[in-house]
């Protein structure tokens, strides 16, 4: 040990940490190349033993159970609530309805206040004031003791509606009325464009022009935990346990409602089971449990049923988009022009009319189109909001190129990867500036299709699938290549003097060693799944050259570590990990000096080298973090260094990341009955350099079939009433294993510039890439039977129609 | 509130004895009442298949069983499969395999899968699926689920699977 | 989602057991794996106010040959069914029943007396000319398969009947096939054809063909079997016969499903069953 002891009590001290360093490893030699590794996660334990605790498993004692009365209408003005009978049922406290709650600050926040453009965004409270608008609006909450009992008593408020007509098409919306709010006299939220001004003269040098209107239908988040509040007011202080993605934003948000000082909200999200961006929200549920938990005094829980889940939690996609892509003959795309009509539901939610426009920004996809140009109307409608859900925006872009790319092909008669090749932005270009103004990090394109042709025969399946069609077999490929934005973000770019966010998007990190070496690590991300505990870990254990074993990333709780701005965007790695590498990298910079001070030796000839900060040219001469912690703690610093070893970052990115990649799906369509099977799916990503691959492969298969179950499975669906037809997990069709094959993945890594890891995001790309590769895989099997287009979902009877429609066409031909 | 009956249950080898409202359904006595919270709710109508638990050594949806049908019954949860010290060979594999996201499936994924492997030592990986066609999962696509069981499976053959880089 | 409450009743026998229904009224109702009724009692679609519960009850389990018949208890449960081989298409079509946790608690008896048109085993029961054995205040009588069903989840069992057996003929030497058409494996049958065909040589002597969600009621597609029976079973004749099969239906349509689509279906799933009991598939 090349620490001298600073005085008896030091000295034991120091002697009893390095002991017990030893005994946790924490002071162990550990070789400097965590990141990369496949390592299983730090998180499973108690995932696989049944010891996680989310929100339903934490109780208080004394709590309140709260259920919603909830609208049966679509479009409706109360005539009048009776609480009188719920309020007589054993154990219930409180009925409480919207005009009670009149000491809330405001409606419900919408965090979007673009420059240039108006937003219409009218008042949205917790609980319905006078009017419901979509199926599942709040009216009543009911509080009681017993988890059962409220449901009964919820069961007993009578509420009389004086039903209005409802609008569902967005499009006959657009021509209104009915208006899903009257005071408004039009059913538009909001006109924005990303416009280009070359973009007739694109059209103009086109020789083939594709049209088409590219339907992509409202789908749900669905994670498989609901979502679920428990709200605890004590002391003039709120602690919130929320199933959260955005604790930090739910904490500001509370506070300005509930008018609390910030400092006395805490938000933690314990346990997240799935979020998918259906849990990147203020809600009203949220804010309620908080109200009821301060005007009772006593804890109050909601857990939501699927049901509700299904009717109120916000919704994704949901938009018609009218495509015109312009072409040369030789396949080089001169323009591409999209229009779209987004329906966002009945209410502005915290993101929800920005969503269409985050597909705008990649709108050339991987290809250098020198005018590309999108326009988005925003329209109320009858239904629960939409918002951000895993893509959110992107993956309605990436279906609209990539559809239109294998259109265009078909057209020009043109081999539709040769198409694509033709116009992939080069290798050289990178970083690359697109007509979207956006500036593409780093790319390969060309490397990840050949990466994917590797295991993909192209030819060998065309004579596949020949033979097949002739036993009566329709098997079709399908491809998407793709890139996306993501690393949420520049605030210059998003940030209120940008597209107009009213937030800044740095992430924070603190690292602190402790005596024994041992190390926690704070991030303002706030994971559900993704796996930070360990690939934060890796990269926070190499920085500081200890096993990521000694590393306890802390995370989901506003009551420790600093300001934090979550997880939604693919932002965890590329901005929190990068802050917590740069975090790190300052505790090492402070242990080189303290290493240096020790040793007599100067700060910049002190390595990390196989677990040690040792002096160049002389590995013998080293110390452990362990030893240098004792060292920080006893204040053996340099002259002028304060004690300790703990540092905290805040950094933001200069630009997005672009993930891309190059996705081949193959279908076998049953010609006859419509129904689509996946049989193979192949998938090569690149999302910069990996921290660990078992984790990408993880991403890339759940964002994959996420995107499969919306191409032939999933959607929500409004009949012209407004009654919700999909509010189950029976209707709501998410796929099981038994419906999918397993996957093969491969990958390319082209560093980002963007940050020091070199990384990108993966947590949506399957998502964003995969509808594209299904949709025209099945346009491919049943080409040969006359179907050129279908829009999703493409589901048995969808599939039979268009071929039957085909085949009678045909008929009409021949006939 | 209806008359309460009396209810026994064997839980994880534990005798237990409850009064329950009739309607209380398995899941939420074994939640609320037994504090194992390990199994989870995720649907209302019998698909998810979050709160799988074995009945008499069946995997059932003990959010579609009263706790009164399983009066007399034994009842084995997540928590009676493996501790963190000794991890039953399904649970290993799921972590080796990279078989969990957020976890909230998982209980039910392996008490599922078990179920399977009781009565179908050497499943195919179509077997796997089709035992697995009552539970759903949003974060991994099935793939490392499957792959696990599968490896689980081998383990219990004594073909041993081998694991990734461990933590 | 919670049930409304309700009172429980687990009687020791079945005289006890048909009691506590004639006791209870109407609101009185029988509880057996449950897998049919405690979902629409979450969703509070049904809220009866009494359950009779049949796990005590003795004697309504297991599967006996007896006479050239099978008999099987009504607790007997669908997983029970799926892995007794020897049912034919019994098994066939238990094994398709939602997932195998649905399978472990699900009771013949029970799916049969909720009488559901989607549900796989009431069109098997037509097929195998099978009946449900009734016990009530009044003593025990048989129904036959074909009577049983009478409306959308309506049967021909009193509200103070307890159905205790299933019978049904051994299909000895009868060839069967069943295809159910869902989009998911775990879903309910979008529309789903059971067949038995017993051949001589290749002439079809006798031919059987249910249909499910095809109308409010299981159906026997009566007109493929005329068409069928007496002629060569040969992909030709098949495929002449199935294009009867939708005849006479009114198939209720839904949000995947048009009534068109649902007659196609079971035009094309008659064919493939019929395929596949005559050993050509």
């Amino acid at each position: 040990m090349s620490v001298e002891p600073g005085g008896e009590v030091g000295g034991e001290i120091t002697k009893i940490a390095s002991e017990h360093a030893a005994q946790n490893g924490a002071d162990a030699a550990a070789p400097s190349n965590h990141v990369g590794q496949a390592m299983r996660r730090k998180e499973d334990p108690r995932l696989i033993t049944g010891r996680a605790r989310y929100v339903d498993d934490i109780t208080l004692p004394g709590t309140l159970w709260m259920a919603f009365v909830r609208s049966p209408e679509a479009n409706a003005k109360i005539v009048s609530i009776d609480t009188s009978a719920a309020q007589e049922h054993p154990g219930v406290h409180a009925v409480f309805t919207g005009p009670d709650l009149t000491d809330l600050a405001g409606p419900l926040p919408m965090a979007w206040v673009p420059p240039g453009i108006e937003v219409n965004n009218p008042e949205h409270w917790p609980l319905a004031r006078e009017h419901v608008r979509h199926v599942g609006d709040p009216v009543a909450v009911v509080l009681g003791v017993d988890r059962y009992g409220v449901v009964d008593a919820a069961e007993d408020v009578v509420v009389e509606y004086d039903a209005l007509p409802a609008v569902t098409d967005p499009e006959a919306a657009l021509e209104g009325p009915p208006y899903v709010h009257e005071q408004l006299g039009t059913n538009k939220v909001h006109e924005w464009s990303l416009p280009n001004d070359r973009l007739q003269a694109g059209f103009d040098e086109a020789e083939v022009v594709i049209e088409r209107r590219v339907v992509n239908h409202r789908t749900a988040g669905a994670p498989i935990e609901p979502r679920g509040v428990l709200a605890d007011y004590r002391a003039g202080s709120l602690t919130v346990w929320s199933s959260t993605q955005v604790p930090h934003f739910v904490r500001l948000f509370l506070a300005i409602l509930l008018g609390m000082s910030e400092e006395r909200v805490r938000v933690i999200a314990p346990e997240v089971g799935g979020g998918f961006g259906a849990k990147l929200q203020m809600t009203g549920e949220e804010v309620l449990a908080a109200w009821c938990s301060r005007k009772l005094g006593q804890p109050v829980k909601w857990i939501e049923t699927r049901s509700e889940n299904m009717a109120v939690n916000h919704q994704g996609r949901d938009q018609i988009a009218y495509c015109r892509m312009g072409a040369k003959r030789d396949g080089t795309i001169t323009a591409f022009h999209v229009k779209i009509i987004a329906d966002l539901g009945a209410y502005n939610m915290l993101l929800t009319p920005t969503i269409p426009a985050l597909g705008a920004f990649v709108m050339s996809g991987v290809y250098k189109i020198p005018a590309v140009h999108t326009d988005v109307v925003g329209v109320f409608t009858n239904k629960c909001p939409t918002d951000a859900i895993r893509g959110a925006g992107r993956p309605e872009a990436t279906h609209m190129i990539e559809v239109c790319i294998d259109q265009l092909a078909a057209e020009l008669d043109m081999d539709l990867l040769e198409l694509r090749r033709k116009n992939f932005v080069p290798s050289d270009a990178f970083p690359a500036e697109m007509a979207t103004g956006v500036i593409y990090d780093s790319g390969d394109y060309d490397k990840s299709l050949d990466k994917l042709l590797e295991h993909v025969d192209l030819d060998a399946f065309r004579r596949e699938q020949t033979e097949l069609r002739q036993q009566g077999v329709y098997r079709g490929i399908g491809f998407s290549t793709y890139t996306e934005i993501c690393g949420l973000a520049p605030t210059r770019v998003v940030g209120p003097e940008g597209f107009g966010n009213q937030a800044g998007f740095w992430e924070s990190a603190l690292v602190r060693v402790h005596n024994t070496g041992a190390v926690t690590a704070y991030t303002g991300a706030s994971p559900h799944g993704q796996g930070h505990e360990t690939a934060f870990a890796q990269i926070v254990a190499d920085k500081l050259g200890v096993d990521p074993s000694v590393v306890e990333v802390v995370h989901g709780d506003t009551g420790t570590g600093p300001e934090g701005r979550n997880t939604y965007g693919s932002r965890s790695l590329a901005v929190g990990g990068e802050s917590l590498a740069r975090c790190a990298k300052k505790v090492a910079d402070k242990a080189r000096a303290i290493v240096a001070h020790q040793l007599e030796a100067a700060p910049e000839d002190i390595e990390l080298r196989d677990g040690k900060f040792s002096v160049r040219g002389s590995p013998d001469r080293g110390m452990t973090l362990a030893e240098v912690a004792g060292a920080a703690y006893l204040n053996q610093v340099p002259e002028g260094m304060e004690p300790g070893l703990e540092e905290t970052s805040f950094w933001e990115p200069e630009n997005f990341v672009f993930p891309f990649g190059a996705h081949a799906c193959v279908v076998d369509v049953d010609a006859e009955t419509g129904k689509v099977k996946v049989v193979r799916y192949v998938a090569v990503d690149d999302c910069g350099k990996a921290i660990n691959p078992m984790l990408i492969e993880g991403q890339v298969h759940g964002g994959v079939v996420h995107a499969i179950g919306q191409a032939l499975y999933e959607r929500v669906h409004y009949d012209e009433s407004g009654q919700l037809i999909t509010g189950t997990f029976v209707d709501y069709a998410l796929p099981t294993a038994a419906e999918l094959p397993s996957f093969e993945l491969d990958r390319t890594e082209t560093p980002s510039p963007v940050n020091s890891l070199g990384v990108k995001g993966v947590g949506e790309a399957g998502t964003i890439a995969a509808s594209a590769a299904v949709t025209n895989a099945v346009i491919d099997a049943v080409r040969p039977l006359g179907v050129s287009y279908m829009n999703m979902p493409l589901t048995p009877m969808r599939v039979w129609e268009a071929i039957s429609e085909a085949q009678g066409r045909k008929e009409g031909v021949s006939a | 509130m209806s008359k309460t009956v009396p209810v026994r249950l064997e839980v994880n080898g534990v005798e237990h004895q409850l009064d329950v409202e009739p309607r209380v359904l398995l899941v939420h006595a074994l939640r609320d009442r037994l504090g194992l919270t390990g199994t989870h709710v995720g649907c209302d109508t019998s698909n998810c298949g979050a709160c799988t638990v074995h009945l008499n050594g069946r995997a059932v949806k003990s959010c579609t069983v009263l706790a009164v049908q399983a009066d007399g019954a034994a009842v084995t949860t997540i928590e009676g499969m493996g501790n963190e010290q000794q991890l039953h060979p399904l649970q290993e594999a799921f972590w080796n395999d990279h078989g969990l996201q957020c976890g909230y499936c998982t209980p039910g994924m392996i008490m599922a899968a078990a179920g399977l492997l009781a009565e179908n030592p050497n499943p195919t990986e179509s077997e796997v699926r089709h035992a697995l066609e009552g539970n759903l999962c949003r974060c991994t696509g099935y793939h490392n689920i499957v792959k696990a069981v599968l490896d689980a499976a081998a383990v219990g053959s004594g073909v041993t699977a081998q694991p990734e880089v461990k933590a | 989602m919670i049930p409304a409450e309700f009172d429980y009743l687990a009687p020791d026998s079945l005289q006890e057991a048909i009691q506590a229904l004639a006791d209870g009224g109407e609101d009185a109702k029988l509880l057996a794996g449950g897998h049919s009724l405690l979902p629409l009692m979450k969703l509070r679609l049904a809220t009866p106010a009494l359950l009779v519960d049949l796990r005590k009850v003795p004697g309504l389990h297991g599967i006996e040959r007896e006479n050239g018949s099978w008999r099987i208890g009504a607790m007997t449960t669908h997983s029970e069914l799926e892995h007794s081989e020897q049912l034919g298409v019994v098994a066939r079509a238990a094994g398709t029943i939602a997932d195998p946790q649905v399978r472990n608690r699900g009771t013949i008896g029970g799916s049969l007396a909720h009488g559901d048109p989607a549900s796989d085993l009431p069109a098997v029961m037509l097929i195998t000319e099978g009946s449900v054995t009734l016990q009530g205040p009044g003593g025990q009588r048989v129904v036959a398969a074909n009577e049983l069903f009478q409306d959308y989840m309506e049967t021909a069992i009193e509200p103070t009947e307890v159905l205790t057996e299933v019978r049904f003929p051994v299909l000895e030497g009868w060839g069967f096939g069943y295809q159910k058409f869902n989009r998911r494996s775990e879903d309910w049958a979008m529309v789903a054809v059971c067949a038995v065909i017993q051949q001589t040589g290749d002439i079809c002597e006798d031919v059987r063909v249910g249909l499910t969600h095809m109308g409010s009621v299981p159906l026997r597609a009566t007109a493929v079997e005329e068409a069928l029976r007496g002629q060569s079973l040969n992909a030709e004749n098949i495929a002449k016969a199935a294009q009867e099969a939708a005849q006479g239906t009114s198939p209720p349509a839904d949000l995947n499903a048009s009534e068109e689509y649902k007659r196609h279906l079971a035009r094309v799933l008659s064919r493939r069953a019929l395929e596949e009991a005559a050993g050509l598939s």
